[in-house]
């Protein structure tokens, strides 16, 4: 079985979770015997192959005069039209701007149809025009690789991952990371929103990576149940590094909130717990790593609640830094609004941090070993942080097994339900 | 006569480090030395250095006619004696000349007279030394940090026996008034007070290169007409300004140099002003009315308040957190601490968390080594929580000393007290039983006795008797007498003892009785 695969990134280049659970994914599905070909926008070349052939969507080149690309064109430009990515571009400007190529010769360059396409592979102002060509690309991949199943992560990529399926004929699965909802709360771009639904309308399968998201999927874009398959992400146990010797300088007990600072992380619950404790209790600090558009008005919050001298900001933290935070901290806490699976707290317990998790986190579907509060309990964060600060048997029991938890979350196992949503739709 | 009095604000803060989360408690150096020694470095070249030389000559050229004041926060003279001692220098050489004045402030170019009066007026002794020390000066003039001033500040300064003070002329304050005039403050007369005339030091230090300014390029063939505008019965225009001014905020391809290498010599021709020192501003004029100030000024901004420092939650919160420490600093032994307590309330920390950008926001932003006031807000809460660790340790183990002293002269006091008691008991019990012996002592009691005594007392007793006595006594009782007697009296023992068969219970009472007298008397 060999599975063309979009994505968008792939370790070592990675902003969020999704690139790290694509990684995973892949390594799982190995072990079970699949081969992956997996397409990203960008490639570094110092990517992992281990598991994959990588294929770099920039490498791809379109030839004007050559008769392929004109089917290219056909195939994809339905879906162009349909969700408006492109509006600046359709197809009677394209046939205007090839026209024009036609009579002068020149060559055309910077937009989607010229005859090379540098990605940035970012989340940037040109992201639009990105999934654009990106989809130009997966139509051209889909007739010249060999494979069963079209298997397309993240909206960014769906329309690659129809424009294949419109090209190849070949069955195609969506999977959702993430959903216009979780990013925003309720103040969803159309757009995005339009293009996660077409997606999943136009697939075979739609994995989803909790319930909570699977509920979503069904009753917010109004997708057939019988297709929507729930696959909890898993954790890559060859990623953890836990870091010796980190010493500990400050006497206090020390809860960690890491993450986006952003409206679905919940940052502002997180705070709110802190100075609840930090008024009877003085031998607790808290610390809020990470970046993201809510920070400053979560530092003047906290300014405001006088609590700076205990409340402290790091900024984005990377590699080793992230191992440094889990091992000085004492309560990992995840008050996440809406969070379709969440690693972060995966990431705590292996390092013998116990967490506290919201229970509109899809990872708390799967969690035994963690206190699971509402978001919105401010008074339920702030005891379990209390509690697990200060009772050690509560805190003991919990390190030991949620260790042990979460290194049985294997990806194997993972892909093992990945395949067998494939399997049906092998003709 | 009408004066222009210059007064020059130097001052460099000591910037702080980029300083993480995962220092604190560990790490203890908050400063960033290399851009404070390139800052310092660049300044004294592009203003300090070359605008000394120029006032210098001006003063050589003028003579008395030509004067000027400077005040050196304390941090800036740290700096320059740390990094570059040839400022020091170049202010000595003005201080030579006579014609300087040397104003005092807070060492620390601090917010001190807004939250403690212990601690401003601590800092304020510190500088003056500091001043008159370096400069053969001892300051009788007053400057607060950014001319801050309100009634309750000028009684403090009062209350250090200050008769003069600067501050800002601003216009909430004096309303119709002019600036040109000696105040007095409304709660303490005895200070009088120099007012800025913000338009006159604005246009120098502000608008001199400002194109957009109707009256640019400044000339001082305008600048001393302004001058001779102002109304004859006027009597000082107060020029005050950051001395950076020249050369480093107005750049000497603006002209500020030959600006004011001229303006002296033209003021003498084109107006009837000459220059003074606030010192002899102050014991000159007679003070016109009195200005009360309810609630704090400064030079700073349109407002002319204290929001480019404290207001915002940010500031409040890291200028409390910071004061809150005051009392537990001082009880701390430890000089970096209390070094670190000076450079960690310099104003500029402040400053630097200021979220009002608009009106002002160039300004700021040209002062500021923070990308945002929220960087300089999370940077100073990361060190000053690390300096609260410090000084929460060090007033702790200066505590710890001292309930140790405590403790071990308690620990003394217990052992004396305990030997006391027990000699005193022993004593009593000695003496109680001493008189108990007296009371009543039994024959039996020999056995108690030492030797000597026994020795003693078988002198006193007749053996016959003491044969008689000791015939049915306890074999302890005897043991202990016999060895004690002579060899002579041993034999009379034995003999005695041989003869006697039978002892009559009568005898042996009566003969008890003689030998207790005879213990008692020994």
């Amino acid at each position: 079985m060999r599975i063309l695969m979009f994505g968008w990134e792939f370790p070592p280049h990675i902003t969020g979770g999704l690139g790290t659970a694509c990684f995973g994914l892949t390594k799982g599905l190995a072990k079970n015997g699949v081969d992956v070909i997996f397409v990203v926008p960008k490639a570094y070349g110092d990517e992992s192959e281990e598991a994959v052939r990588l294929v770099n969507a920039s490498d791809i080149r379109f030839d004007f005069k050559d008769e392929n690309y004109n089917e290219y064109w056909e195939r994809i430009k339905y879906f162009e039209i349909g969700s408006n990515i492109v509006p600046y571009v359709g197809p009677e400007e394209f046939s205007r701007v090839y026209k024009k190529q036609q009579k002068t010769g020149e060559e055309i360059t910077s937009n989607v149809f010229s005859r090379d396409y540098k990605f940035s592979g970012k989340y940037g102002a040109n992201l639009m025009e990105e999934i654009a060509r990106y989809a130009l690309v997966a139509s051209a991949l889909s007739l010249k690789e060999d494979f069963d199943i079209i298997h397309a992560h993240d909206w960014l990529t769906y329309p690659a991952g129809v424009a294949a399926k419109e090209s190849s004929g070949k069955p195609l699965v969506v999977h959702m990371h993430a959903t216009e909802f979780d990013r925003t709360g309720e103040n969803v771009n159309t757009i995005v929103y339009g293009i996660e639904k077409e997606g999943m309308e136009k697939a075979d399968r739609v994995i989803t990576v909790s319930n909570l998201t699977r509920r979503t999927v069904i009753e917010k874009y109004g997708i057939d149940p019988g297709k929507v398959i729930t696959v909890h992400n898993a954790v890559d146990q060859d990623m953890f590094s836990e870091i010796a010797g980190v010493k500990k300088y400050l006497k206090e007990k020390i809860v960690t909130f890491l993450g986006r600072i952003t409206f679905q992380k919940g940052p502002e619950y997180f705070i709110e717990a802190a100075a609840k404790i930090l008024r009877k209790d003085p031998n607790v600090r808290f610390v809020m790593a990470g970046s993201g558009d809510m920070l400053n008005k979560m530092i003047e919050r906290v300014a405001q609640l006088r609590i700076a001298d205990k409340f402290h900001f790091t900024g984005f933290l990377k590699g080793e830094d992230i191992d440094r935070m889990f091992a000085l901290s004492d309560v990992f806490v995840m008050p996440s609004v809406s969070e379709p699976f969440g690693i972060v707290p995966l990431e705590a317990m292996r390092s013998s941090v116990p967490v506290v998790i919201s229970k509109q986190s899809g990872v708390a579907e799967i969690l035994e070993h963690a206190l699971k509060v509402d978001f919105w309990d401010v008074d339920a964060i702030a005891d379990s942080i209390y509690g697990l600060c200060h009772y050690e048997a509560l805190s003991k029991t919990f390190v030991k097994y949620g260790k042990e938890e979460v290194e049985n979350l294997k990806w194997e196992d993972a892909s093992k339900k990945i395949k067998n949503v494939y399997e049906p739709l092998l003709v | 006569m009408r004066s222009i009095c210059f007064y020059f604000q130097v001052h460099q803060p000591y910037r702080l480090r980029t300083y993480r989360f995962f220092d604190i408690g560990n790490k203890h150096n908050y400063l960033d030395d290399y851009t404070n020694k390139m800052i310092l470095k660049r300044v004294a070249e592009k203003s300090y250095l070359p605008m000394n030389q120029i006032l210098l000559d001006l003063i050589i050229e003028h003579g008395s006619n030509f004067k000027v004041s400077f005040s050196i926060s304390g941090i800036a003279l740290d700096q320059f004696e740390t990094y570059h001692p040839e400022i020091i220098n170049s202010f000595k050489k003005l201080a030579e000349t006579g014609n300087v004045e040397f104003l005092t402030e807070t060492y620390a170019h601090s917010l001190a007279s807004l939250k403690s009066k212990d601690e401003f007026t601590r800092q304020v002794q510190m500088h003056a030394e500091k001043t008159e020390r370096l400069f053969g000066q001892k300051p009788v003039t007053f400057r607060n940090t950014e001319l801050i001033y309100s009634d309750e500040i000028g009684s403090m300064v009062a209350d250090m026996g200050y008769k003069l003070m600067l501050t800002e002329g601003a216009k909430h304050i004096l309303g119709w008034r002019s600036p040109n005039y000696l105040y007095h403050s409304a709660k303490n007369p005895e200070l009088n007070l120099l007012l800025k005339n913000f338009r006159l030091s604005d246009d120098i230090a502000f608008r001199f290169s400002e194109q957009s300014w109707k009256d640019w390029p400044l000339t001082t063939d305008k600048f001393t007409n302004w001058l001779s505008n102002i109304k004859p019965e006027e009597e000082v225009v107060n020029l005050f300004m950051d001395y950076e001014t020249f050369g480093e905020h107005q750049w000497v391809e603006t002209g500020i140099f030959d600006f004011m290498k001229a303006l002296p010599g033209d003021v003498f021709s084109n107006t009837n002003f000459k220059f003074a020192t606030p010192k002899e501003i102050g014991s000159k004029l007679k003070p016109v009315s009195a200005l009360s100030v309810p609630t704090p000024i400064s030079w700073a901004d349109e407002e002319r308040d204290l929001t480019a420092w404290l207001g915002n939650d940010m500031q409040d919160e890291a200028f409390d957190k910071l004061y809150q420490l005051e009392d537990k600093v001082k009880t701390c032994n430890d000089p970096q601490i209390l070094n670190d307590w000076l450079y960690l309330q310099t104003s500029d920390h402040f400053y630097y968390m200021c979220t009002k950008w608009f009106s002002d926001g160039d300004v700021h932003s040209y002062f500021n080594p923070y990308g945002t006031p929220y960087d300089a807000f999370i940077n100073y809460m990361n060190v000053l929580s690390d300096f609260i660790i410090r000084v929460e340790n060090n007033s702790k183990t200066t505590k710890d000393d001292f309930s140790g002293l405590k403790e071990a002269v308690s620990n003394i006091a217990g052992k004396v007290e305990n030997v006391a008691r027990k000699t005193a008991r022993a004593t009593s019990q000695k003496a109680k039983s001493t008189f108990e012996k007296g009371s009543k002592i039994k024959f039996e009691d020999i056995k108690e006795m030492s030797d000597t005594m026994i020795k003693k007392l078988l002198k006193e007793i007749k053996i016959e008797e003491l044969t008689v006595v000791l015939k049915d006594a306890e074999k302890e009782l005897t043991d202990k007498v016999l060895p004690n007697l002579s060899k002579r009296a041993k034999k009379k023992y034995e003999d005695f003892e041989q003869e006697l068969k039978k002892v009559n219970i009568s005898d042996i009472k009566k003969y008890k009785k003689k030998i207790e007298d005879k213990i008692k008397n020994l």
